[in-house]
């Protein structure tokens, strides 16, 4: 038994290293890093961080990945919330069906449809904007946001409904004053795992995008062509995109656990 | 009991509209290519079903195929169990909790691409860690541009570090729904650890393991973003997965027929194993 708490010790140490690893790298001038190995950076450098940090074209990266991913968690939720409803509180003509559809979704191979995606966007005038990539997010994140919150929503008796009814309230008034706050951790995982989704996949985020609204991590390919492998700057950029998930993470850690575990399949 | 009440599609149209509108045109715009043959300058022509009994016979598909199966069940036969034992032995209560959460989250929040580049850096012969520790320190020759199981193992090895934590903490949440007074109970039967596992433990954690399975068969099958960056299918073809092979196809060489063809295949494979395994829990939750 007291060998069984180092196990995730040593899980977590795993899982470190690489991430330990980028992050030294980010501190080292590239002329280190080809130099030779070296556990530590022998001179400090934060020359990668300011590059990044001045250069638009650099931080312009995070501000538009950070607009499309709100945008569509907010899009996500705002769909998502009645439909999640409908699926925990009434039968309906071919629900289930409609259920397992949505589910699908998530199947799609996203590599298959990149091209499909590009004529449909470009076709509707959106391409290389933030609202297009928020959109084509949709397609994988709402249907988990309607899978999460409506595992929260059936947790909510339904005594909570009928009373509020009993008691006068409309249903838009009831929706907002008493059913909201009863699923507020609800709410909060679902958009966890809508920015999640949305701030990592990049594919999509790439395809649609061109200059405008081009996401942080396709700027990243820069480094790889122009100007040689520029490892250092490489490694910054990298240890920046870490950060918006870490803050994220500490705030919704507590719910995280119980997302999953409340819903249905 | 819920209410039938068919006013909910009112609630679920504005999904239906949005999602129809993400997968049903990109849907189409597929199936119309996989029965076309063109040969640029936007010119069709109707090929009827040719590029599906090419690409159903093609050794090509069947190598990506194969090597697509292999690597998603190498993949969950790791991370299930290992998920499972971590899961098993993380701390209840206290401020472990919060900190084995936090630092274990953070693989699944990292750009796609970032985990490609980062494992990339890590593995570098000379200059990465893991390279350095095996090429030099250990004397193991360990070169992934090279060596056809080096790459293997580095993608397993990679996908591993980014979605165990995944499983962990969906296992996890199966665990922390135990009431206390169960386990009260199995002490008193005096239970051994195995027989608590097995007859307590193990079955709250189905129905969230069976969640974990799906999402990470779905996931891993669909993958292309981070052995793509790790290593571009190489070297030669040997990890070139589905997807890999798929874009090479569809963008590399442009031959939007085959690539559409083969996407549906790819597809219809996907959701038949997922089908199955919605189908097997539902009717266990019944």
């Amino acid at each position: 038994m007291k060998y069984r708490r180092l196990i995730p010790i040593i899980y977590i140490l795993f899982l470190m290293l690489p991430i330990y690893w980028l992050l030294a790298m980010s501190f080292k001038t590239t002329n280190e890093i080809l130099g030779g190995f070296s556990l530590f950076p022998q001179r400090w450098t934060f020359e990668n961080y300011y590059t990044i940090l001045t250069d638009p074209t650099w931080y312009w990266g995070y501000i538009n990945s950070i607009l499309y991913v709100s945008l569509n968690a907010s899009i996500s939720l705002i769909v998502a919330l009645p439909a999640a409803y409908a699926f925990s509180r009434y039968r309906f003509l071919g629900d289930k069906h409609l259920f397992f559809w949505l589910l699908t979704n998530r199947m799609a191979p996203v590599a298959v449809f990149a091209l499909p995606f590009f004529q449909l966007y470009s076709a509707v005038g959106l391409f290389d904007t933030h609202l297009a990539v928020a959109l084509a997010h949709c397609l994988f994140n709402i249907p988990l946001a309607v899978w999460i919150l409506e595992g929260f929503m059936s947790s909510v008796p339904k005594e909570l409904d009928e009373t509020a009814y009993v008691d006068g309230y409309s249903f838009p008034k009831f929706f907002v004053m008493i059913f909201f706050p009863a699923i507020k951790s609800g709410i909060g995982v679902a958009a966890f795992f809508c920015f999640m989704f949305s701030w990592v996949e990049l594919l999509l985020a790439k395809t649609l995008t061109a200059v405008e609204a081009k996401p942080i991590a396709a700027t990243m390919t820069r480094t790889a062509s122009s100007a040689g492998y520029e490892l250092g700057l490489l490694a910054a950029a990298g240890i920046l995109t870490i950060i918006p998930g870490a803050i994220v993470i500490y705030f919704v850690r507590n719910y995280i656990a119980k997302g999953f575990a409340l819903g249905r399949v | 009991m819920k209410t039938q009440n068919q006013r909910a599609w009112i609630f679920v149209l504005p999904v239906l509209l949005l999602v129809a509108f993400n997968a049903l045109i990109p849907l189409m715009t597929v199936i119309n290519y996989s029965v076309q043959e063109t040969f640029g300058n936007n010119q069709f022509f109707w090929a009827g079903l040719r590029w599906f009994e090419d690409i159903l016979r093609s050794e090509r598909f069947h190598a990506a195929l194969g090597r697509q199966v292999l690597f998603t069940i190498t993949i969950l036969l790791i991370e299930i169990p290992l998920g499972v034992i971590i899961a098993l032995s993380m701390p209840r209560q206290g401020i472990g909790v919060s900190l084995c959460l936090v630092l274990m989250a953070l693989p699944l929040l990292i750009p796609w691409n970032v985990v490609g580049a980062m494992w990339n850096i890590f593995t570098l012969p000379q200059i990465g860690l893991l390279g350095w520790v095996m090429n030099s320190l250990l004397g193991i020759s360990y070169n992934m541009t090279v060596s056809p199981v080096a790459a293997w193992i580095t993608i397993i090895v990679m996908d591993v570090w980014h979605w165990t934590s995944l499983v962990v903490l969906l296992a996890y949440a199966g665990l922390i729904s135990i009431p206390e007074a169960y386990y009260q109970a199995a002490r008193i039967d005096g239970a051994s650890n195995w027989a608590v596992f097995r007859y307590i433990q193990l079955p709250k954690m189905k129905k969230v393991l069976t969640i974990a399975i799906l999402l990470r068969f779905m996931d891993s099958f669909n993958i292309y973003t981070e052995p793509f960056v790790l290593t571009g299918g190489g070297p030669g073809n040997s990890t070139t997965l589905l997807s890999i092979d798929l874009v090479k196809v569809a963008l590399g060489q442009f031959d939007l027929g085959p690539a559409a063809a083969m996407s549906l295949i790819y597809f219809v494979i996907t959701l038949a194993v997922s089908w199955l395994f919605y189908t097997l829990m539902a009717k266990d939750e019944q």
